[in-house]
C-alpha cells in the first residue's frame, strides 16, 4: 500500500459538472439570504416613500425651503432648510477636524511610533470606536459644552470678523453647531483612523522601498509612496466617518439647543439636524407629523447617497493611477 | 563619478538571526560584479547593506565596514538618506510609483535633491530615459501613469529613475527575474552601456546572465539552513566559470547542487 493513490483512470462521463450537496446547500442559502435582504430593503423603501409622499403632498408650506418644523401650528409647517443646513455644516466641521488628525494618527502608528507604542495606541482607538454614541452625547453635554467657553471667546475675539466665528451673545451656552461638529469629529475619529491605518499597513513594502532607495526621508516616503497609495482608502474611510456624522442622533440631540434659524454664526446656539429633529419631535407627533418626519429622514438618506456617489467618483477618476495594476 | 566599494568584515543580522557573516570584497569602479549562490544564502541581504537599506527591515543590523572610496558608509554621523542618494537600487519586481506619470517617476529623485527648474528636469528626464533605452517607447506618453507600462518597460523605467540622480553605484537585485527573454536582453545590453558611467553590482540566479554581463563574479553559499551565508570566492567571471578555485563553486555552476 502506498500512501498516495495511483491516479485512477476517470470513467468517461458526460460533460456535466458535479454538484455536491454542500455546494447546493450553500448556494441555496446565499441566494436565499440575498433575495431576502433585497425584499426587506424594497419593503422598507416602499413603506417610507409612501408615507413620505402622503405627508409632503398634504403639506401647505414648501417642504424644502421652509425654516420651521412645527406640528403645533394650524396648519402645521414642515420645513427642512434649517435641518439640512445644520446637518451638513456640523458634518463638514467634523470632517475638517477629524480627517487630518485621523490620517496623522494612522501615519504615526504605522511609521513613527515604536512597534509597541503603536500597538497600544491602535488598541485604545479600537476601544474608542466601540463606545456607544449616547456616552459621547452625555460627555459632550456635561463636559464639552461648559469647557468650550474659552475657545469660543477666543475665536470670537480674534476671528469674529469672519462672521462664522462671530458669537452674537457671548454669554449664550456653547450648544452650537460648532460644538456639535467638534463632538462629531471626536466620535468619527476612531473609525477613520482605524480604516486608514489598515489601508496603510497593507501597502506592499516594495512601494516604500522605491522611495527609500532614492534617498527619501521618512516624510518624503510618506508623500511619495504612502499617501498616494492610501488615498482612495482614506477617502473611503472618511466617507464611513461622514456617514456616521450625518446620521448621528443622540450626541447631537444632547448638545445642540435647537432653534429654527439658519445662521452663519456657527458659535451661536442655533439650528438643528435631521436626526436630532426626528428624535425630538417623534414622540409628540401625530400620524401626519410622523409621516413628515419620515420624509425628512428620506432627504437625509438621499444626502448620504449623494455624498457616497461623489466619493466613488473621486476614487474612480484616478483609477488609472491607482496601485491596482502595478 | 563611479566609486570603488571596499567591504571588510561585514556581518548582518535580522534580529537575533545572523544572515551573512564576515564578508570582505572589493568592487572596482566602472565594472559589473555579479552575485550568485543558492537561494537564502544572503545575496539580497548583502546587497542591501551596500546602500544601508538593510536597516530599514525591523531588526536589521550590520557590523563591519563598507568604504565608498574613502568614506565609511557605516561611520558615525553618516546619514543613510545621503548614502541612498549616492548608491542607487533597482529591485526584483519593478516598482514604479503607481500614482505617478512616467515623467514624474523619473523626476522623483531629482525633486528630492532639490532640482526644480522645468528645463533642467526635462533634459535630465530625457537623458535618463534614453540611458535606460526607454525613450523611444514612451516619449509620446510621458504624462501617462508608469504603472501602465509592460513589466520590462516598468523595470527600465525604474532603472531610468535610479540613474537620473547620477548615483556612484547602481545595485540591482535580480532585475530580470520577472521579465521575458527579450526584455531581459534589453536590460543586459543596458547594463553593458551603464558600466561606462557607474559601478554596478547585480544579483542573479541566471548563470548565463552572470557570464554575459559581469566582469567579476562572487559566489555565496551557506553551510546549512539557519547558518549564516558566506562569500566563498570572488574572481574574474571568466575564471569563475572556467576554473574556479573552490570545489563548491564548480559544483554550483555545473548544477550539481543548489
Ligand atoms: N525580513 C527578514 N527577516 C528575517 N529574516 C530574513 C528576512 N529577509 C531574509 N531573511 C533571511 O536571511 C537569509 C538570507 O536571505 P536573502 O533574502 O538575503 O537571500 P538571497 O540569497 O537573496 O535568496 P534568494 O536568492 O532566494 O533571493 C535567509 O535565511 C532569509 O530567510
Ligand atoms: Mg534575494
Amino acid at each position: 500500500m502506498t500512501t498516495t493513490a495511483p491516479p485512477s483512470a476517470a470513467p468517461p462521463r458526460a460533460a456535466k459538472t458535479v454538484t455536491r450537496p454542500g455546494d447546493r446547500i450553500f448556494a441555496g442559502m446565499s441566494r436565499g439570504s440575498g433575495i431576502f435582504l433585497l425584499v426587506v430593503m424594497a419593503a422598507i423603501a416602499v413603506f417610507l416613500t409612501v408615507r413620505a409622499v402622503s405627508a409632503i403632498s398634504k403639506d401647505h408650506g414648501n417642504f424644502l425651503t421652509t425654516f420651521e418644523w412645527n406640528a403645533g401650528l394650524n396648519p402645521p409647517v414642515f420645513g427642512i432648510a434649517v435641518l439640512a443646513y445644520g446637518t451638513i455644516v456640523s458634518s463638514v466641521i467634523a470632517m475638517l477636524i477629524a480627517v487630518p488628525i485621523a490620517v496623522g494618527i494612522a501615519l504615526f502608528i504605522t511609521h513613527y511610533a515604536p512597534r509597541r507604542v503603536g500597538g497600544v495606541l491602535a488598541y485604545v482607538i479600537d476601544l474608542l470606536a466601540a463606545v456607544p454614541s449616547i456616552i459621547y452625547g452625555l460627555w459632550g453635554a456635561i463636559f464639552l459644552v461648559p469647557h468650550m467657553k474659552g475657545l469660543n471667546l477666543w475665536l470670537d475675539t480674534y476671528f469674529g470678523w469672519t462672521v462664522i466665528f462671530d458669537k452674537q451673545d457671548p454669554n449664550s451656552a456653547a450648544r452650537s453647531l460648532f460644538t456639535v461638529g467638534i463632538l462629531l469629529a471626536i466620535m468619527i475619529l476612531p473609525i477613520i483612523t482605524n480604516v486608514s491605518r489598515e489601508v496603510i499597513r497593507q501597502m506592499p513594502k516594495m512601494h516604500e522601498e522605491a522611495a527609500l532607495a532614492l534617498g527619501a526621508t521618512r516624510w518624503e516616503v510618506i508623500r511619495l509612496s504612502v499617501l498616494p497609495f492610501a488615498r482612495s482608502g482614506i477617502i473611503s474611510a472618511s466617507m464611513l466617518g461622514l456617514g456616521r456624522a450625518l446620521g448621528e442622533t443622540m450626541a447631537v440631540a444632547t448638545v445642540l439647543s435647537a432653534s429654527p434659524q439658519l445662521s452663519a454664526h456657527l458659535l451661536d446656539p442655533l439650528g438643528g439636524t435631521f436626526s436630532q429633529n426626528i428624535v425630538a419631535k417623534f414622540g409628540e407627533a401625530d400620524q401626519f407629523g410622523r409621516d413628515a418626519l419620515i420624509a425628512s429622514g428620506l432627504v437625509l438618506f438621499f444626502i448620504t447617497l449623494l455624498v457616497n456617489g461623489a466619493a466613488r467618483l473621486i476614487i474612480a477618476r484616478r483609477k488609472e493611477y491607482s496601485g491596482a495594476n502595478a | 563619478m563611479a566609486k570603488r566599494i571596499d567591504v571588510s568584515g561585514l556581518t548582518a543580522f535580522y534580529g537575533g538571526f545572523k544572515a551573512i557573516e564576515d564578508i570582505s570584497m572589493t568592487v572596482e569602479p566602472r565594472t559589473v560584479t555579479a552575485f550568485i549562490g543558492p537561494s537564502g544564502c544572503g545575496k539580497s541581504t548583502f546587497l542591501r547593506t551596500l546602500n544601508r537599506m538593510h536597516e530599514v527591515t525591523p531588526g536589521g543590523r550590520v557590523e563591519g565596514k563598507v568604504m565608498l572610496d574613502d568614506e565609511n558608509l557605516y561611520g558615525s554621523g553618516v546619514d543613510p538618506v545621503t548614502v541612498r542618494r549616492t548608491v542607487g537600487m533597482v529591485f526584483q519586481r519593478p516598482n514604479p510609483f503607481p500614482t505617478m506619470s512616467i515623467y514624474d517617476n523619473v523626476a522623483a529623485g531629482l525633486k528630492l535633491n532639490g532640482v526644480r527648474k522645468k528645463g533642467e528636469l526635462d533634459s535630465i528626464v530625457e537623458k535618463s530615459l534614453k540611458g535606460a533605452n526607454l525613450w523611444n517607447e514612451v516619449k509620446d506618453r510621458l504624462n501617462k501613469p508608469g504603472s501602465g507600462l509592460s513589466g520590462g518597460q516598468q523595470q527600465r523605467l525604474c532603472i531610468a529613475r535610479a540613474i537620473a540622480v547620477e548615483p556612484q553605484v547602481l545595485l540591482m537585485d535580480e532585475p530580470c527575474s520577472a521579465l521575458d527573454p527579450i526584455s531581459t536582453l534589453a536590460i543586459e545590453d543596458l547594463i553593458g552601456e551603464l558600466k561606462t558611467r557607474f559601478t554596478i553590482v547585480i544579483v542573479t540566479h541566471n548563470m548565463q546572465q552572470a557570464a554575459r554581463v559581469s566582469d567579476r563574479t562572487a559566489f555565496f553559499n551557506l553551510a546549512a539552513v539557519g547558518q549564516p551565508g558566506k562569500l566563498i570566492e570572488i574572481d574574474d567571471t571568466e575564471r569563475i566559470f572556467s576554473n574556479p578555485s573552490v570545489q563548491a563553486t564548480e559544483d554550483y555552476i555545473s548544477g550539481r547542487f543548489g
